[in-house]
């Protein structure tokens, strides 16, 4: 399937708006996982095509910033905080609770494709720790209870 | 936020509680711009002096005196080779227990542009480049906003009301890796590459962004900088308690009642800050604190009344960093804390030099042990003798690992016996021991 439209138009505004292919590698990397929630082989070999780099040179970025995904997620993205400022306030207990209620550990997809759970950095949210950032839009949220784990699973996608 | 009165926070004062941004008419109205109108009628080396009287230091975590690191800018057509003078504004704020510059980002926009364009003005920027991380989505799309608005009001692009001075400025959102806002790293981040900081000197004011000279600086240290334009350097050291000017945007997190941020003078101790904070978790005790992220020292009771800035902080084995204190009650365990940010800095390591690509993974894999009770005697050995050869500035090729390793050394120092504890089936205070 061909990269759409409004994937390399976005990209080629990119490259206008940061001056060229090299500034905007890493941001058409971002717009495709924006839209697809990840970046496949075939999506990073278009995009390279469109800024003129070749796919090695995209895939060197890709692999050495942790946010971008280079393997299939689930419709809905958990990224839990792993800082000490949630640890200090139970961030252990959600994990368990989460994993147990989905049946996944960090780095997992569910069965049925709907979560993946993954391990972050401090989320700068320490004020309402544990927190977790949720979905394509990263939508921040916390104070995260084990009983009550509805905010984080209708954080929405 | 706080009761201060707005006058006394020239940071924070005009922020709404639910961090709505101001559009540009409501920013005006508050005062906004004036700041850059009174800077662009000053000469660009007036600007700096001013700066440079009001005594701030760099908010970013090592405390460099912003006025200076400026003078190192070359004026237009000084510095060999074509091209401009390049401003970077450092939002990547991935400290642990850092939470200020998204505040700053989210609910005052406005303010970073007004900072940014002084600050360009002052070290002869002709573009400025903001950059945020990619979780903080509310200040990628509040700055951007404000930017666009700004510029459609002819205060950001081509001769900026009518002074002949231009800025364009942009905002790029990162991608993960704590390593990124470490300035030289950040530098190569932008160019397109991976971020592994480059050899200094030469600094970035001499050949930063595509070989030109730079500036990178904190969020909060731009924020500051229309204040000083605004009431003067004396105002802005007088509401200090100390010799480092202005106010600092200190954050209380961890085991406290109720975490948050608190604008309040330079210089203001741990035992008011946890007092704002609504006291410990549960009415506990003080087992000790971070006064500044996850990589400086941990400090104990006895240091509750030192005033908290860059120097004072230093002085007590410490350092002030972000300023973003972590809190530890009796429940919690400085060994554990330490495990977690040690996981951490070994995560987000680069992997360019070997004693942090090696040695962060191996002191995390003990503090871990320790916690489980599989550590062995030798171990707290390893721990010693890496925080006390990779430790010191220089050692790795950047801050990095240095930074990791100062609450691991005060940790060493501090509660040795905790440590030797934990050797026996693991965390004493998880089990209720100690
Ligand atoms: C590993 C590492 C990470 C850093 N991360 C940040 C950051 O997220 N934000 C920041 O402003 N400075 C960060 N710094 C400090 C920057 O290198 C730089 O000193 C700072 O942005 C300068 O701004 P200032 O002079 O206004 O403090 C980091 C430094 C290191 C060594
Ligand atoms: S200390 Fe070395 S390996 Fe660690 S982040 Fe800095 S350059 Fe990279
Ligand atoms: S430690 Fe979790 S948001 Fe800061």
């Amino acid at each position: 399937m061909s990269l759409p439209e409004f994937l390399q138009a976005t990209i080629r505004q990119a490259m206008d708006d940061f001056g060229g292919a090299r500034p905007a590698m890493l941001e058409a990397l971002r717009l495709i996982q924006q839209a697809e929630g990840w970046v496949s082989d075939e999506r990073l070999q278009q995009a390279a095509g469109v800024l003129g780099v070749t796919p090695a040179e995209l895939d060197n970025l890709a692999s050495f910033y942790s946010m971008i995904f280079r393997r299939p997620v689930g419709e809905t993205v958990i990224l839990l905080c792993d800082g000490a400022s949630c640890w200090l306030n139970g961030a252990d207990a959600v994990r368990d609770a989460v994993t147990e209620k989905l049946g996944i550990g960090f780095g997992q997809t569910t069965a049925d494709g709907k979560y993946t759970l993954i391990n972050c950095a401090c989320l700068g949210a320490c004020d309402r720790a544990p927190a977790a950032a949720v979905g394509r839009d990263r939508r921040t949220v916390g104070p995260l209870d084990p009983e009550g784990l509805a905010a984080l699973l209708e954080g929405g996608a | 936020m706080t009761d201060l009165p707005q006058t006394e926070r020239p940071l924070t004062g005009r922020a709404r509680p639910d961090r709505r941004p101001h559009t540009l008419a409501e920013w005006q109205a508050l005062g906004g711009y004036e700041p850059v109108r009174r800077a662009l009628g000053l000469t660009p080396a007036e600007v700096v002096d001013r700066v440079d009287a009001a005594n701030l230091n760099g908010r970013g975590g090592a405390g460099f005196p912003a006025a200076k690191k400026w003078k190192f800018m070359p004026a237009p057509g000084t510095a060999p080779g074509d091209g401009p003078n390049y401003l970077i504004v450092n939002g990547d704020e991935m400290e642990p227990g850092a939470f200020k510059d998204r505040l700053l980002l989210e609910a005052l926009p406005h303010q970073v542009i007004e900072g940014a364009l002084i600050t360009a003005y002052g070290t002869h920027a002709t573009e400025a480049i903001v950059l945020i991380r990619d979780e903080y989505r509310d200040a990628i799309a509040n700055m951007r906003r404000a930017i666009a608005e700004a510029e459609a009001a002819g205060l950001l692009g081509r001769d900026i009301l009518g002074s002949g001075f231009s800025l364009k400025m942009k905002v790029k959102p990162s991608a993960g890796r704590y390593i990124v806002g470490e300035e030289t790293a950040l530098i190569e981040s932008l160019e397109g590459k991976r971020a592994v900081p480059r050899k200094r000197p030469p600094f970035p004011a001499q050949s930063g962004l595509w070989g030109r000279p730079t500036t990178v600086n904190n969020v909060e240290t731009i924020s500051l900088v229309p204040a000083i334009l605004a009431h003067g350097p004396q105002w802005f050291r007088a509401l200090s308690r100390t010799e480092e000017g202005g106010t600092k945007l200190y954050a209380v997190s961890g085991r406290v009642t109720r975490p948050g941020l608190f604008e309040r003078p330079m210089g203001t101790t741990a035992r008011e800050l946890i007092d704002l904070a609504g006291g410990l978790s549960g009415n506990g005790v003080l087992r000790c604190f971070q006064p500044g992220g996850g990589a400086s020292g941990f400090l104990e009771a006895a240091e509750l009344d030192l005033p908290l800035d860059f120097g004072h902080c230093q002085k007590a084995g410490s350092m002030f960093g972000t300023g973003t204190m972590i809190v530890l009650d009796q429940t919690a365990c400085p060994i554990g804390v330490l495990a977690r940010h040690q996981r951490f800095y070994a995560r987000e390591s680069c992997g360019w030099c070997t004693p942090c690509r090696d040695g962060l993974p191996w002191v995390a894999r003990i503090l871990d042990a320790l916690e489980e009770g599989t550590a062995r005697p030798g171990d707290i050995d390893i721990l010693r003798m890496t925080a006390a050869e990779a430790g010191p500035r220089g050692r790795s090729f950047c801050d990095l690992m240095g930074g990791a390793m100062s609450p691991l050394a005060t940790a060493l120092d501090r509660f040795g016996d905790l440590f030797e504890a934990h050797l026996q089936g693991g965390c004493p205070i998880r089990r209720g021991n100690l």
